[in-house]
């Protein structure tokens, strides 16, 4: 569905990817996950046409994003990092100019905003103007937007950034909805839990480069279920456990204080860049 | 076309949004010169054999045709640089003909509703000028040349102090020197010659001649048409480069 080799992109000296290579099948829920300046955002606004991409290639869903990027463009919705709604213009009439620019039909168009503000919850804002929306309905708007052409895939980049974590819950909520109903879905994000949460593979970004591929759980797995964090001379020092007895075990060892917590993707990261996600 | 469309009608909704305080504003520019050149300076005064004021707001229909049409600039760096909606349509399956057509009618619209404020102001002082088809041609190709060349600089610049400058450095003087508030025969010969140039020029010609009853000079719209198409062209080759 989405297939990525060797792409590139420098801005000026910085190189900002560096050779990525993916390969995401239909229907999954992928996560690409790393700390802000990896690339994250690159390479999404490359696949959406919103930037040159350097050596390399993408397809989307068998389209070539450079040689044939309006048929690309049509296999996918994309709901930036950013705000983008038209704050002049009413719910409404944001989804109906996003369907023209996609052609649809004015049939189609009234049915699918009418379908998709049931589905996201905003029926009842239909001719309310974008601006009078709080953060969090503007971003179920922003993904309602992105369904409106009925992509094959959902590009979303950072989409619960900024928002309080009971919002942030109903987003994931709308995301796994989305899913389940056949949208292929591709997630930047640095929050650990998201892609815990959300995602059935994540990969792993450092500056500029995918360092590893796997489910969640396979990468929890590969550390160990359990952590105990202590204080050192030398800063914070983490031991990992598979599993829970082993763990108190060792932490009443201990001479400091501990903290005894389950692993989590962090961990995986850690292990692998010697970075935190999260800096 | 449905892109077209798409762009064109959403610029067309956020003007109706902000219809009043847009109209206000179109008319302030214009009434401040009527009332400074028309009738504070040029009371008494006689041009080309006809009162000071009467050559005065064809120029003034020209100039304010020019700035609206130009003002889509600024419509869509808004969109492009705080409100990131440009993305909308770098990400959605239309054409860059598409886009760049949308906006330039936009500005065009802009342009004519501009053009009406200025009659309108000027109505009430039974003034003896003619708005003829040759009047609303000449009005339609000088939208075009700037809404075409507004779109080509949102294109190309790379924040909102860029736009400012060509305002500053392209609009305004054009304002002043193309034959809107003076004959350029008042100023030497090579003045002359080099202002010829600016569409600006043409466009206050055509206009004035075809309000005076006169039959325009068919270069006049010719210029238009070339520097319009000219302007077109460039802003089409721009879209890419306002990708990163």
């Amino acid at each position: 569905m989405i297939r990525i080799e060797n792409l590139e992109k420098s801005y000026g000296d910085v190189k900002a990817l560096n050779g990525i290579n993916l390969h995401v099948q239909a229907g999954e829920l992928f996560a690409y996950l790393g700390p802000n300046g990896a690339g994250k955002t690159t390479t999404i606004r490359i696949l959406n046409g919103l930037t040159r991409k350097g050596n390399g290639s993408a397809s989307l869903n068998g389209f070539d994003i450079e040689r044939q990027s309006c048929d690309a463009r049509r296999q996918c919705g994309f709901v930036p990092q950013h705000l983008n709604l038209d704050s002049e213009l009413t719910v409404a009439e944001n989804l109906d100019i996003h369907g023209r620019l996609f052609d649809m039909s004015a049939a189609d168009r009234r049915r699918k905003t009418d379908e998709l503000l049931e589905y996201v919850e905003l029926a009842d804002r239909k001719d309310a103007l974008a601006k009078q929306l709080s953060g969090g309905l503007k971003r179920r708007l922003m993904i309602a937007r992105a369904l409106m052409h009925e992509p094959r895939i959902l590009f979303l980049d950072e989409p619960t950034v900024g928002l309080d974590a009971g919002i942030r819950r109903r987003i994931w909520s709308l995301i796994k909805k989305v899913q389940q109903d056949g949208t292929t879905i591709f997630l930047t994000t640095h929050y650990i839990e998201e892609a815990e949460f959300l995602a059935g593979r994540v990969a792993f970004l450092d500056q500029g480069r995918v360092v590893a591929i796997d489910s969640p759980a396979a990468f929890i797995d590969q550390q160990g279920q359990w952590a105990v964090d202590v204080m050192a001379e030398n800063g914070l020092q983490t031991t990992y456990f598979k599993d829970n007895d082993e763990a108190k075990a060792y932490a009443d060892t201990l001479p400091n204080e501990f903290s005894l917590r389950r692993v989590n993707l962090e961990d995986a990261f850690l292990a692998l860049t010697g970075k935190k996600v999260k800096p | 076309m449905n892109g077209l469309i798409a762009v064109y009608l959403r610029e067309l909704l956020i003007l109706k949004r902000k219809l009043i305080r847009q109209l206000l504003g179109m008319a302030v520019g214009p009434l401040l010169y009527l009332v400074a050149f028309g009738y504070a300076m040029g009371s008494g005064m006689v041009i080309e054999g006809r009162p000071y004021l009467e050559f005065l707001i064809p120029g003034l229909i020209a100039m304010n045709g020019m700035n609206q049409a130009f003002g889509i600039a600024t419509e869509i760096n808004v969109a492009r640089f705080y409100w990131f909606i440009f993305e909308e349509f770098q990400s959605s399956p239309i054409a860059n003909a598409a886009y760049v057509a949308g906006e330039v009618l936009a500005g065009m619209t802009r342009a004519l509703i501009g053009v009406l404020v200025v009659i309108c102001l000027c109505l009430p002082f039974g003034l003896s000028l003619q708005f003829n088809l040759w009047f609303w041609l000449a009005v339609l190709c000088n939208s075009f040349v700037f809404a075409a060349l507004g779109v080509t600089m949102a294109m190309l610049v790379k924040s909102h102090a860029d736009q400012s400058l060509v305002t500053s450095f392209v609009i305004t003087p054009m304002a002043f020197l193309g034959g809107t508030f003076f004959p350029l025969e008042k100023l030497p010969l090579w003045a002359q010659k080099v202002l010829y140039f600016l569409p600006l020029t043409h466009a206050s010609n055509a206009i004035r001649s075809s309000a005076f009853g006169l039959t325009p000079q068919p270069v006049n719209f010719a210029v238009m048409l070339a520097v319009g198409a000219l302007f077109f062209w460039i802003a089409l080759n721009s879209v890419n480069k306002a990708r990163d």
